[in-house]
């Protein structure tokens, strides 16, 4: 089959990609996706768009898992997606079968990464318009891990970030508010994180936590409803005990 | 002069290559194939023809303390002895080492680019490659060039995290996990001595013994085997080569000639 020649991504006078400028503008007003790293734990929230009254929302999964011990959730154009978790769940099989032990989570996303740069460099092709958020564990230590892929290919590790519509917002939260912590300490965070920037309640959030004992787990909507209402008691708590005590009233 | 790096090539070399885009599993390659009445049959007969006799005796063996590693070092083409000084104890990395039996070449190569792909698996996963993994590695190679006239029968043995490790990997694409292994002519000498004397539990010294004694008893028997047992052992802490004996040495330690009494002593007869 006869490859196309020209190259579409070609760099500008002044050292820009604009095609992957642009695939980070698609990524801009994908949906809004989130990642938490606890000591033990590892979170990502989705924020889901209301489903269509007749649309089946089981097979409209936004965090899907790569192995047993990797999941990802992306933000951004939903087919390419497709494509790269398909190759990303080949590869960790790959691995698998060509030594004999499972990828770490480092492994997949530099293959994930590699892959989103090819099609930087490569004829006839554009690049794929998301970013994912890469969660798992380390099959030999243990250690969870929180990955960030782009479509110019870089990646980077990361105690907590967030991607897709009003990162910025999400990120800004997350650094104001990130702190060590475990279990569902670290599911809260994801959660209010995302509350930032998304209509309150489990409809509107899909959220799975990833442990070392059990794997990927997806959080019921009852679940996601019950943490939200503790959320927003505890906001409601800390709004009242800021508010100074209403003035005792005057004795005449 | 262009640098080229075509010897890093893993699988044989793939005609009409497919779209670099559209990844997975690479095809196997594959070529004309002659016509014959009996296609089997003819493939058959190629390949005893090409076939180099594994002339040689390798062990190795995990016990209580590690991998212990030891060959002969004699090299034949046919009849005649071409080498009695070949190392056939390849060392990939500080922490394993590969046996050389069947085609000198061959393994040599192999190995040196067994020890390039587990160099860049370090550096690429800042971690170092386990056994399973190395060995893997060669018989996914050897499997590709299967058919092609490799003469491989090798021991990958290293210790690695999960402990010491030890396997069979030859080019037939065979790949066997094991404690204990023998390959070339010399084997079944080689593995009745080592089957007899072997137990778990031996201190480094008694392991090193017991597959020295094993080698010696192989180049007695076998024409094949011959001039210098080493002995290598693997341990936590890598590889370290333990001793080097000329077996016609080893023989008479063994078997030192005792003098033996003489009932009539020939003179010479005076001058007649």
């Amino acid at each position: 089959m006869a490859r196309y020649d020209r190259a579409i991504t070609v760099f500008s006078p002044d050292g820009h990609l604009f095609q992957v400028e642009y695939a980070l503008e698609a990524v801009r007003k994908g949906n809004a996706a989130v990642g938490v790293r606890g000591t033990d734990i590892v979170v990502l929230g989705v924020e889901k768009k209301s489903a269509a009254k007749l649309q089946d929302s089981r097979s409209v999964r936004k965090i899907v898992s790569l192995d047993d011990h990797v999941a990802l959730a992306c933000a951004g154009l939903k087919a390419d997606a497709r494509v790269l978790i398909n190759r990303a769940r080949i590869e960790c099989q790959s691995h698998r079968l060509t030594v004999e032990d499972p990828v770490t989570v480092e492994y997949i996303t530099r293959y994930i990464a590699g892959l989103q740069q090819k099609y930087t460099q490569s004829g006839g092709v554009r690049p794929f318009g998301l970013s994912t958020l890469i969660i798992g564990f380390d099959p030999y230590t243990g250690v969870p891990s929180l990955y960030q892929t782009d479509p110019s290919g870089t990646f980077s590790a990361w105690k907590a970030n967030a991607t897709g519509r009003n990162s910025n917002s999400m990120r800004e939260f997350l650094e104001k508010n990130y702190k060590e912590s475990s279990g569902q300490e670290t599911v809260k965070l994801a959660i209010r994180a995302l509350l930032e920037v998304v209509e309150s309640g489990g409809k509107n959030i899909e959220v799975a936590v990833m442990t070392k004992e059990h794997g990927l787990r997806q959080l019921e909507e009852a679940e996601i409803d019950a943490i939200v209402a503790e959320i927003e008691s505890e906001k409601a708590a800390a709004e009242a005990a800021k508010k100074p005590p209403a003035p005792a009233p005057k004795e005449t | 002069m262009k640098f080229d790096t075509s010897g890093l090539e893993s699988a044989a070399p793939v005609w009409g290559a497919p779209s670099e885009l559209v990844d997975g599993f690479s095809a196997a390659p594959s070529f004309e194939v002659p016509n014959t009445t009996d296609f089997d049959g003819f493939q058959k007969e190629a390949i005893q023809m090409v076939k180099p006799a594994k002339g040689t005796t390798t062990l190795a063996f995990i016990f209580k303390e590690g991998v212990i590693v030891a060959a002969d070092s004699r090299a034949s083409m046919g009849g005649y002895i071409s080498s009695q000084s070949v190392k056939k104890i390849i060392e990939i990395n500080p922490y394993m080492l590969g046996t050389m039996a069947g085609g000198a070449a061959d393994c040599q190569f192999w190995h040196r680019n067994l020890g390039i792909k587990c160099r860049l698996h370090e550096l690429a996963n800042k971690r170092r490659i386990s056994v399973t993994g190395a060995s893997k590695l060669l018989a996914n190679i050897l499997y590709s060039y299967r058919g092609m006239g490799l003469s491989v029968g090798t021991m990958i043995a290293g210790w690695d995290e999960t402990g010491p490790g030890l396997y069979y990997v030859d080019s037939e694409g065979g790949r066997l996990k094991g404690m204990r292994f023998s390959v070339g002519s010399g084997s079944p000498y080689a593995y009745g001595v080592l089957d007899n004397g072997y137990r778990y539990d031996m201190s480094v010294e008694e392991a090193a013994e017991l597959a020295r004694r094993a080698i010696y008893h192989a180049t007695f028997r076998d024409g094949a085997s011959g001039g210098v047992a080493s002995v290598y052992f693997v341990g936590p802490s890598g590889w370290k080569k333990l001793s080097g004996d000329d077996v016609g040495e080893l023989h008479y330690q063994y078997y030192p000639v005792m003098p033996s009494t003489v009932e009539q002593e020939m003179v010479e007869a005076a001058g007649a």
